[in-house]
């Protein structure tokens, strides 16, 4: 069972490892980067749903039966851009955040905003 | 042209927001967005009455058929629920020209245009679509334009407020992302129709109910269902008070919708309810919901925030509708999103309002304003009448179907929890009144605020006493509506 989905069980780790570091990192870019990590493992789990066993890249080409399914792949292209996107605002935000604040520290937000 | 209304519903917005770029003069962006805003709801309008008259509208978008094609569909409710959003919009709108004024700096005025318009295509896009890869599209262009707008506020905090909301967002439209696969993985269709006609086959299978929690899951931190409403008072208290206005009346909308959508449209009313008593957690989170949030409303200081809570507490009341479970109860939810839309409509641009002439809308600056600014503290008691639930007002006919609903299934405890959250919203509405008329404010010399914030703001007070007496149009479209995802007339 293990070696056969083994992609499907990166997924889990990957997932779970990026949003342990979403919740648990209180420096602003390092939660990011566990966002990023939790949506890669979605984008690696539409890929494997695509793929069909023994099947070559869709294209049509003499001799070839079996085909992979592209409409996960091009769906999560889609889904790419989207964390792109999300990913460039967030970090326009932190850049903004640092210059209010002058940290991207959790704690010492919270820490600033009690003083006023 | 008129058979193309659904895709112009979602692409005259969409296509306005980058042209609002090239104007770079705020006067002239700010017209243009409200010719814009305006053409979707006349759009909207005449949506509403060609499905009345013709029922489901299907449009296939560049001539590709259904299951391969994405398919943008329009039935009642996405076209009741399409009238809401589009109308709040072009209402907060024509407000938000003198609102922004003091709130955003001129020259970053035209971008804001451009950020209100994206977020409004996302909000009717979610709407429109029958296609769920869309839908998450759709999510994803409305909340990215909502983190931006909220980032706006002059406050610092807002821009803390928008990176809480942008992690949790982002999220949540991830495990809305992860239902989605797995929908297509085990379908092999992203349709709405197609899905609903698949999935019963599928009762049993562990990816369908996978699925099944993910989409629940994502969708409730979209619409801030207790406990997982966190990011919202932030958001909403630090967020340019247009946008919290447009915000708190059409974005957690639109979360309800899809909720609905989901759960009565793609998957079936009864679909996992052998694993998973969905209705009964619906009903201990919403009542959760309800107390919670109007307990923590009541100490707040800063009336932003009052009313972003008391938006959570009314969330909560749209959940028990659902959770109820019957016709009737779906009605009051339905009810309640048309009526809740209204009221904090109204309240958050009275707010807007008083933001403008103090730069904040802290409590101490409500002292005697009732003198100062009388019409602007009549549409905030007119909101809050409706609020609690006072006949005449909208929120009285929300309520009573809720208590309908509720009297149907004989669940007296749940009646009495609905009068007593009421109860709750007559001490933090009462607070606000008395500050604002019993307390001498001090010797500041203080205007009504302009006209132009002010007759947006009273119309929405008047349509709040309008559809609280002239009930035809939202009981009737909500009725439909609610009949037609129980399954009784087509």
């Amino acid at each position: 069972m293990l070696p056969e989905l083994y992609n499907y069980w990166v997924v889990i780790v990957l997932m779970m490892i990026g949003f342990y570091i979403v919740i648990v990192q209180g420096n602003l870019i390092k939660k990011l980067i566990g966002l990023n990590i939790f949506q890669t493992s979605v984008f690696i789990f539409y890929i494997s749903v695509g793929k069909v066993a023994d099947g070559s890249a869709p294209i049509l080409a003499e001799g070839v039966d079996v085909y992979s399914n592209p409409l996960p792949h091009v769906l999560i292209l889609t889904a790419i851009v989207v964390g792109i996107a999300t990913m460039a605002l967030a970090l326009a935000l932190v850049i903004r955040i640092k210059n209010a604040y002058g940290t991207v520290e959790e704690e010492e937000l919270q820490e600033r905003d009690l003083q006023c | 042209m008129l058979s193309h209304l659904p895709i112009l519903q979602v692409i005259v917005p969409l296509l306005a927001a980058p042209a609002c770029l090239l104007l770079d003069r705020a006067r002239a962006a700010w017209l243009f967005a409200c010719m814009a805003s305006l053409v979707s709801v006349v759009i909207s309008g005449l949506l509403v009455f060609q499905v009345h008259q013709f029922g489901v509208l299907s449009y296939s978008l560049g001539g590709w058929d259904a299951p391969w094609g994405i398919e943008y569909r329009i039935d009642l409710l996405s076209a009741y629920v399409l009238l809401i959003v589009s109308g709040i919009g072009a209402l907060m709108i024509l407000a938000a020209n003198t609102a922004i004024r003091i709130e955003i700096p001129p020259e970053r005025q035209p971008l804001f245009y451009v950020l209100y318009l994206l977020c409004l295509a996302g909000l009717l896009g979610i709407v429109a679509t029958g296609d769920i890869f869309n839908v998450f599209v759709f999510l994803e262009i409305s909340s990215l334009a909502t983190y931006a707008l909220i980032a706006q506020g002059q406050d610092r905090r807002a821009l803390w407020a928008a990176y809480q909301y942008l992690i949790v967002g982002t999220i949540g439209a991830t495990f809305i992302l992860i239902g989605i696969g797995f929908l297509y993985s085990l379908t092999g269709t992203l349709n709405m129709q197609d899905l609903s006609n698949r999935l019963p086959q599928l009762e049993n299978s562990a990816t369908a109910f996978t699925a099944f929690a993910f989409l629940m899951v994502g969708v409730c931190l979209k619409l801030a269902l207790f406990p997982l409403h966190l990011w919202l008072p932030n958001a909403y208290a630090y967020a340019p008070s247009i946008v919290t206005a447009f915000l708190a009346a059409t974005a957690t909308k639109v979360a309800v919708y899809l909720l609905i959508r989901f759960h009565f449209s793609v998957f079936g009313v009864g679909f996992a309810a052998s694993v998973l008593p969905l209705h009964s957690i619906f009903l201990a989170l919403g009542l959760a919901g309800v107390f919670v949030a109007s307990l923590v409303a009541i100490q707040q200081p800063n009336v932003k925030r009052l009313f972003a809570y008391s938006s959570v507490a009314q969330i909560g009341y749209m959940i028990i509708g659902i959770g109820i479970g019957s016709a009737t109860g779906l009605q009051a939810t339905l009810l309640h999103l048309f009526n809740h839309a209204l009221m904090k409509g109204a309240l958050f641009l009275a707010l807007a309002a008083v933001v403008f002439r103090f730069g904040s809308a802290d409590i101490r600056h409500f002292a005697g304003l009732g003198q100062r600014m009388p019409w602007t503290m009549a549409v905030i008691v007119i909101g809050g009448l409706s609020l609690i639930g006072v006949p005449g007002t909208v929120g009285f006919i929300s309520k009573w179907y809720l208590v309908l609903a509720a009297f149907e299934r004989d669940w007296w405890p749940l009646i009495i929890a609905v009068l007593l959250g009421s109860l709750l919203a007559v001490i933090y509405i009462w607070r606000l009144v008395e500050v604002a008329y019993f307390w001498k404010g001090e010797d500041e010399v203080c205007r009504e605020a302009p006209l132009s914030l002010l007759i947006p703001t009273a119309i929405l007070a008047l349509a709040n006493i309008y559809f609280g007496i002239d009930t035809r149009l939202p009981v009737y479209l909500s009725d439909s509506a609610a009949q037609m995802l129980f399954g009784v007339s087509p």
